[in-house]
């Protein structure tokens, strides 16, 4: 019965959870979700194939951006993975500051999520609290290396700038500051009966289920799902640091934030230790242009999951393949099942509690050639005047109107 | 021996065909080629009886002749089995492993779309990560495909 007064119900690609473009398609009865299915690929860019056809070097600026928030993930995964094929170890120094930079793009990133869960299940001040904390972290990544996204660090065999005392000291004062933020938000999500009784038995995902659909990060590790590349897999510096796989067993969107405000007092802790045991020396040894013909594959564990580039090298100056397997791709199978038999409202704060990001998902394919670029880059003036004709064609004018306010014809 | 060693003499105990075939490239890392007949054998095997329940994701490889699979799976302790197939251009067919693997079905998609893998017993559903109305027979990571190639049909009567 149940089914004839089924509704099915689009949600995207333009997204009332995300500013990035996905498409669900839901199968409602009444309130209650009886399908979920996701529709995903709105944010092609052509990366891999773009990566066939550049040099090394130009591609690790073109992997750094294909995510604006782990940024950092895909270029260090990337830099491992050549550094590897070109046999060439970079110095203990500079694997201490990938590191260092890993975990404060952790931070950046769980303090990010935190609040877009606030905004989610209507707790703005949540929101507030954490972005505006999150912008001592930001104001740390630019002071280290100059950009508060796509930080650039990272070469093949090193990074690009080194840390200096002074670095060491506003580090160190602003991750205290940190902490002490950080412990208001446990308090926050370990007290706050309204935020614990929202999100408790939402989104649920069991063990096994977990592990079935292969969830990874946070998202697997609310599941008890106890892996995590820094660990199991260890790259960079994270051999030698002492730290804790937080888990969780709620296996909900209650769980998914405990794991990560627990991930950042683990975070305050390794930075501590790789600030108080950077080795001295060199930041990079050099890396020839050709790399040398093989395949590897790396692994980093990014803020919401594992990271995994394959690289095929062919002797020459450009890659013969480059695969990049985000972590949203491996999460997002998993939030179909979460939504099925749960209330339409709970869907925005269910497909945010993987802290999904599509640009990092969807990368690789069709590069723009000549033609569309032509057709594809606009001028400023040619798109408003191309807007102003959609909609003059549509029945309304704003050519009055957009005369009475612009401050100036053709800007 | 070695934990690699150890996964690469059980893997040519049980498969006798792979002798020679399994690599181990590093610490953690192994990677194995495996005819088309015997990957389902040797993908059950090693997930079953190995351990290897996490895949990492299927990468595509445009051989020139042949188009070839990877699939990288992973153990708990973070080693690596890399399993590699050919198969002809021509005939570029394999069977889903959404049977070991239900988490699979997005990175067989992907083969699709943009190798041109036909991938059997995969569950009907979207496509990914290409538009609904791509042009057919156009695959952009085989190294022949050219960006001109694409028909744009997409936003065309737009205006």
């Amino acid at each position: 019965m149940e089914h004839s007064e089924s509704v099915r119900v689009p949600i995207g690609p333009q997204h009332p959870a995300l500013k990035e473009p996905a498409s669900f398609m839901l199968t409602l009865s009444g309130e209650k979700i009886l399908h979920a299915g996701v529709r995903l690929g709105y944010n092609h860019r052509g990366i891999e194939k773009a990566c066939e056809q550049r040099s090394y070097i130009q591609d690790l600026y073109l992997v750094e951006r294909i995510c604006g928030i782990c940024s950092h993930s895909h270029a260090t995964c990337f830099c491992q993975a050549v550094e590897e094929l070109a046999g060439v170890e970079p110095p203990k120094r500079a694997l201490y500051i990938r590191t260092l930079v890993a975990e404060l793009e952790r931070i950046h990133s769980h303090l990010l999520w935190l609040g877009v869960a606030g905004h989610e299940i209507g707790f703005d001040t949540l929101l507030m609290y954490a972005w505006r904390d999150r912008e001592i972290v930001m104001d740390l990544l630019a002071l280290l290396t100059g950009n508060r996204v796509n930080y650039g660090i990272n070469t093949f065999g090193g990074v690009r700038r080194d840390i200096t005392p002074e670095h060491k000291e506003a580090v160190l004062r602003g991750i205290d500051k940190l902490e002490e933020r950080t412990k208001y938000y446990i308090s926050v999500a370990t007290e706050e009966t309204t935020l614990i009784e929202r999100l408790c038995g939402v989104g649920l995902l069991s063990h096994d289920d977990a592990i079935r659909l292969g969830a990874v990060g946070p998202t697997g590790r609310a599941s008890s799902v106890k892996r995590d590349v820094r660990r199991d897999d260890p790259y960079a510096a994270y051999g030698e640091l002492d730290f804790n796989v937080i888990t969780d067993d709620h296996n909900d969107v209650y769980g998914r934030t405990l794991v990560r405000v627990g991930e950042l007092m683990e975070s305050y802790k390794m930075i501590r230790q790789l600030l108080s045991n950077m080795p001295d020396g060199p930041i990079a040894v050099k890396v020839p242009r050709k790399i040398l013909a093989g395949e590897v594959v790396s692994r980093y564990e990014a803020p919401r999951g594992e990271d995994m580039h394959y690289v095929k090298s062919n002797g020459t100056e450009k890659p013969e393949r480059v695969k990049v397997r985000a972590p949203t791709l491996a999460n997002v199978q998993a939030v179909a099942h979460m939504l099925k038999d749960r209330y339409l409202a709970d869907m925005p704060i269910v497909v945010a509690a993987i802290d999904p990001c599509f640009s990092c998902t969807d990368r690789i394919i069709a590069v723009a050639d000549a033609r569309d670029r032509r057709a594809g880059v606009m001028t400023w003036g040619q798109l408003r005047a191309y807007g102003i004709e959609w909609y003059r064609r549509r029945g309304t004018d704003f050519s009055r109107l957009n005369r009475a306010f612009s401050p100036a014809e053709g800007d | 021996m070695s934990q690699e060693e150890t996964i690469q003499k059980r893997l040519t105990a049980n498969f006798p065909s792979l002798q020679e075939k399994i690599r181990v490239q590093r610490a953690r890392r192994l990677f194995a080629e495996v005819p088309r007949e015997s990957l389902h054998d040797v993908l059950g095997f090693a997930v079953k009886d190995m351990q290897f329940t996490i895949l990492c994701a299927i990468t595509g490889l445009d051989e020139g002749g042949s188009l070839g699979a990877i699939y990288h799976l992973a153990r708990e302790d973070g080693v690596m089995l890399n399993v590699r197939t050919s198969v002809p251009k021509e005939q570029p067919i394999l069977q889903t492993v959404t049977g070991l693997f239900p988490a699979a079905e997005a990175y067989e998609r992907e083969l699709v779309d943009l190798m041109g893998f036909q991938v059997q017993g995969l569950p009907e559903g979207p496509r990914y990560p290409l538009p609904d109305d791509w042009p057919p027979n156009q695959f952009p990571l085989r190294k022949d495909w050219k960006p001109e190639a694409r028909q744009t049909t997409a936003g065309a009567g737009e205006v």
